[in-house]
């Protein structure tokens, strides 16, 4: 019996054995058999971080910094790793009350214990200072620095636009970017994003499981460095620049400069505008709000996506598309038979200069009746379908209805009617001339940008060419410049320029002589071209004036748009495009008195206008 | 005395002491290299866990030697003392005890704490030899399985109350010793058939496991009928399975902690949970996976010193034997155990005390125990419980414990030469 219960020692040892033999068996399959547990653990101990590039600058045309990069901080704060807190000193280096810090600690923990969550975003340099020198006392606690845009001159907030953080839709469509990652929302900043984002760089590193840092990964053997992106050296004037807004403070409109022979632009403003330093930082959130809900829209910009009625500047472009198309000769005269259309008291424009000078309604009311109605084929209605689509090649080869391709987003094509635009909503041909006319004075259906309006100036100051208007000239860095081809191209008007002449000439005599409409935009020595306008609308009119100058080797082509100004264009938009012209050409503008009056005016009071100024910014 | 001390140092079995040093300093050198800092590297940093566990190993070296020199006769007199203070300890700690991961099982003194539940494993070991070492005990008497499966069972019921299933665990291992001391085959086959059962009932449908079941019965009864298998045992097998089967599900849903739940079904493959149930066991097995075949190297391993196994220096020691050592060193771990504790069962045979005999046994299972349950719960074989491995795994408690359980039966065996 003894022997026997002796013997089980046996099957005792078996079972030991056994479970040995099964757990080497495992061991064999985990650790020699199966390498994907080392992959896991290479992903497990290593650490890609990403090594952000700094953001490209923006300059003006003359070299003044526009945008530059600010350092900050951001608190991290790593729930587990805190103990011993002095919270009472935290909170008061960081500014927040104890309330405060209990629910940004439940966030952080709630987000993860191990993981780090920013405890306090974006904190200047300046705070910073005092933090860092406590931030030993505070286990858990670790800076990691970031840049934001800083815009030292605060203007050109629509050209510039503003950057943010990404959202999920746009992970999604790019993966280039990851949660956190800022992106160009608006502006050149949106256009130029991947010019100006650079390339992202990784470092890796050893890390425990707590994220702790624990070196580089084999010596750095694998690190990529992040290259900074473009600079981009645009062509905006900041004196000119900075004129402008200081014209548009109190108004609603637009003014965009174009340097004619480059297509440059040289100032661009919408109005209401803001300090481009609201949407940075901790304080956009906030002001972000603030603009969207403002009534007067300071986000919208006009001078790219206000669809005008043209008004009185049109008919500039009516006198060459009926010179081009043979219909009238420059020295056609049509009476200012006021049954036809309404007009002002002058005397009959005998010729297409005194026209465009006299901005005789009547006159182009026949001079776009002859470019519809072409007599070309006896019925009616196929005549007008021919007249009307002559007339809008020759407006799409002068820059309307159509996107111009600046580099800027969201650019509007305006509006210039076409047949089967007429046949939607007259539901059919029930369209002829009469039902149309109101295009040939600028209002009915045709709508256009100020920008549009702009590089039809140029184009007049050319004679008959344009190049895109565009706001960067270079990117790159200091030694090596580019540019977009797409910027260098002359698109050519097909009129002659003997018809171009006779424009810049009514144009001149708008502002120089006895019956033009824009005698306020006269600058001695200096002659101005220009041509006013006036877009009626539902609200009180707008102030429209399109000129160039000088008359000779143009320097700069305007357009200004003043909303709901209830004068002509004449009386506002005018004065303030000689103001621009004179400001850019002489530096300086010596017509004291008049440039105070523009400046402090007001003209459209109906709706409050509130400005959007940072305190701190400087200049 | 002086011929005893010399008989002393020939019988003593230097070959077990030798594996358990080697164990100690494997354990000690793994620690080390698991919480491993640069920065602080002084091996006697009293401040990192290495440098404590020194302390314990010294303490242990003490402990050993105290009770090689004292008479063999002290535990097994003084056996019930023992086993009745540990009972009143392992009392006291559910009523004043402080509680670590969910389990109240410590006693804390500043720093360091006392875990009863470790020593009582010995207590009941020396409890359960003194009871069945009676002249007139028979396994084959209900008294005698009464009597041996209570003292089991009040420690194993009090550990159990702690919320320590682990350590609870354990004490079931002693069903090894019983058998050895006759206790029917029949039992550990019933016991590793329930088994079976609970794990299977987990995985299958009852209703259907219960007609495999009643399907299998018959086909037995079918194929083993010319041997006169009677269909009424057959049937009556059938039932009590049938009953363990559906008495899983009654017991899975209201005896078990949900963390008990999930850490079996993240092991049964019925719950994926990478961050969190099956994180420990995935890490863990991260880490000895990538050791490969001759590890990383000491103090190379990146999963367990950046503390991406958990508990990596108690419970999961094993992984930083696996991640610098590979599967050369974690087999060499694997073999001196199994030499440790088949060296044990043929010392425990060798006595001539029937107490001494059975105390063996009972060190040898208490250690194969640990082993099976800890290694199989870092190699992801078996569901995540926490109990450490011997020897190696930090923690005074621990390492003092087995230190007592080996060396009661060093020195019982140094003097089984000497009459009774």
């Amino acid at each position: 019996m003894k022997n026997t219960l002796s013997s089980r020692r046996f099957i005792i040892m078996g079972i030991f054995i056994t479970v040995g033999i099964i757990y080497i068996i495992r061991l064999l399959f985990l650790q020699v058999f199966d390498d994907s547990y080392a992959q896991l653990a290479n992903r497990n101990a290593l650490r890609f971080v990403t090594q952000y590039p700094a953001r490209g600058l923006v300059y003006d045309r003359n070299g003044e910094l526009l945008v530059y990069n600010e350092l900050v901080y951001d608190l991290m704060v790593i729930p587990r790793q805190v103990k011993d807190l002095d919270t009472a000193l935290l909170c008061e280096l960081v500014g927040i009350t104890k309330e405060q810090f209990l629910t940004r600690m439940q966030k952080a923990k709630a987000y993860s214990s191990y993981a780090p969550s920013s405890f306090e975003k974006q904190i200047s340099k300046e705070d910073f200072g005092a933090i860092q020198e406590k931030l030993y006392k505070f286990s858990g606690f670790y800076a990691q620095s970031r840049t934001l845009r800083y815009y030292p001159h605060a203007v050109g907030s629509h050209v510039l636009g503003y950057v943010g953080e990404v959202d999920e839709n746009m992970i999604k469509k790019n993966p280039y970017y990851k949660k956190g990652d800022y992106i160009g929302m608006s502006g050149l900043e949106k256009y130029y994003e991947d010019l100006l984002r650079g390339t992202k760089g990784s470092k890796i590193t050893l890390v425990d499981v707590h994220n702790r840092e624990k070196g580089s990964f084999q010596n750095g053997k694998y690190d990529t460095a992040s290259i900074a992106g473009h600079n981009l050296y645009s062509s905006i004037d900041l004196e000119l620049q900075k004129y402008a807004e200081q014209i548009m403070a109190n108004k609603r409109g637009s003014i965009v400069a174009i340097e004619p022979s480059t297509g440059e632009i040289l100032c661009f403003v919408s109005a209401p505008f803001y300090d481009p330093n609201l949407l940075v930082g901790r304080v956009r959130g906030n002001n972000y709000m603030n603009l969207l809900n403002d009534i007067a829209k300071p986000l919208f910009n006009r001078a790219l996506m206000a669809q005008y009625p043209p008004g009185s500047i049109f008919k500039v472009a009516q006198a060459m598309a009926a010179l081009d198309m043979g219909v009238v000769s420059p020295n056609t005269s049509f009476p200012c038979d006021r049954s036809l259309v309404g007009c002002h008291n002058h005397p009959t424009a005998s010729n297409v200069r005194d026209a465009i000078k006299m901005s005789c309604n009547p006159y182009f009311y026949r001079l776009y009746q002859r470019i519809i109605q072409q007599r070309n084929d006896t019925k009616g209605k196929i005549d007008s379908k021919y007249g009307l689509s002559l007339w809008d090649d020759a407006m799409y080869k002068l820059g309307f209805g159509q996107k111009l391709e600046i580099d800027l987003p969201n650019v509007k094509a305006g509006a210039i009617p076409d047949t089967s635009y007429y046949r939607r909503i007259y539901k059919g041909d029930g369209w002829n001339f009469y039902t149309i006319y109101s295009n040939s004075i600028g209002q009915g259906e045709v709508e256009v940008v100020p920008l549009q309006m702009a590089n039809f100036a140029a184009i007049v100051a050319n004679r008959g060419w344009y190049i895109t208007p565009h706001l960067v000239r270079y990117f790159g860095d200091e030694n090596s410049k580019k540019r977009n081809t797409k910027y260098t191209q002359r698109h050519y008007s097909t009129i002659a320029k003997e018809y171009w002449d006779i424009a810049v000439e009514g144009m001149w005599a708008v502002v120089h002589e006895a019956g033009g409409t824009a005698r306020r935009a006269r600058i001695d020595d200096i002659a101005v071209c220009g041509k006013t306008g006036t877009a009626q609308n539902i609200g009180a009119d707008h102030s429209v004036f399109i000129c160039f100058a000088p008359k000779d080797n143009p320097q700069i082509a305007v357009s200004v748009y003043v909303e709901n100004a209830a004068g002509g264009g004449g009386t506002w938009a005018a004065p303030i495009a000689s103001l621009i012209c004179e400001k850019y050409i002489r530096k300086e503008v010596l017509r004291k008195d008049m440039e105070e009056t523009y400046i402090n005016a007001a003209p459209c009071q109906s709706l409050p206008l509130r400005r959007y100024v940072q305190k701190s910014s400087s200049d | 005395m002086e011929r005893r001390e010399r008989g002393l140092l020939e019988n003593i079995d230097w070959t077990t002491i030798l594996i358990y040093f080697t164990l100690v300093i494997i354990g000690w050198i793994s620690i080390y290299s698991a919480v491993y800092d640069e920065a602080h590297s002084s091996i006697f940093d009293l401040d990192a866990r290495y440098g404590k566990q020194l302390i314990w190993i010294g303490a242990s070296v003490i402990i050993a030697l105290f009770i090689l020199v004292i008479d063999p006769r002290f535990f097994s007199q003084t056996t019930y003392i023992w086993y009745g203070a540990f009972i009143l300890m392992l009392v006291a700690v559910l009523l004043v005890g402080s509680e670590t991961k969910g389990a109240k099982s410590w006693f804390g003194v500043g720093d360091f704490g006392i875990q009863p539940s470790e020593f009582a494993k010995t207590t009941t070991a020396l409890a359960l030899a003194k009871i069945l070492s009676g002249i007139d005990t028979d396994m084959k008497d209900l008294k005698t399985k009464i009597a041996a499966i209570t003292i089991v069972a009040i420690p194993m019921l009090l550990v159990l109350l702690q919320n320590d299933t682990g350590s609870a665990l354990v004490f079931l291992i002693f069903v090894l010793v019983l058998f050895r001391e006759g206790l029917s085959l029949s039992v550990l086959i019933f016991g590793a058939g329930a088994a079976i059962l609970f794990i299977l009932s987990l995985l299958i449908n009852p209703y259907v496991l219960i007609a495999i079941l009643f399907a299998v019965t018959i086909l037995i009864w079918f194929l083993f009928r010319s041997r006169k298998l009677s269909i009424w045992l057959c049937l009556g097998l059938f039932a009590v399975a049938a009953g363990v089967v559906l008495s899983v599900g009654y017991v899975y849903d209201n005896a078990l902690g949900s963390h008990q739940k999930d850490r079996i079904e993240v092991l049964l493959g019925q719950k994926k949970d990478p961050q969190g149930v099956e994180y420990n066991v995935n890490q863990s097995k991260i880490a000895i996976g990538s050791g490969g075949f001759f590890g990383k190297g000491f103090l190379n391993g990146t999963q367990t010193k950046y503390n991406f196994v958990p508990e990596q220096d108690t419970d999961f020691i094993f992984c930083t034997v696996g991640e610098e050592w590979g599967f050369v060193g974690s087999t060499v771990v694997i073999l001196l155990f199994l030499s440790l504790m088949t060296r044990l069962i043929r010392m425990a045979e060798r006595q001539r005390s029937k107490f001494s005999r059975i105390y063996g046994y009972c060190v040898a299972s208490i250690i194969f125990a640990h082993f099976t349950i800890n290694l199989g719960m870092t190699m992801g074989l078996l569901p995540v419980i926490g109990i450490p491995l011997p020897f190696l795994s930090y923690g005074g408690s621990s390492l003092m414990s087995f230190t007592f359980l080996l060396f009661i039966f060093i020195r019982q065996d140094a003097s089984r030469m000497d009459l009774l």
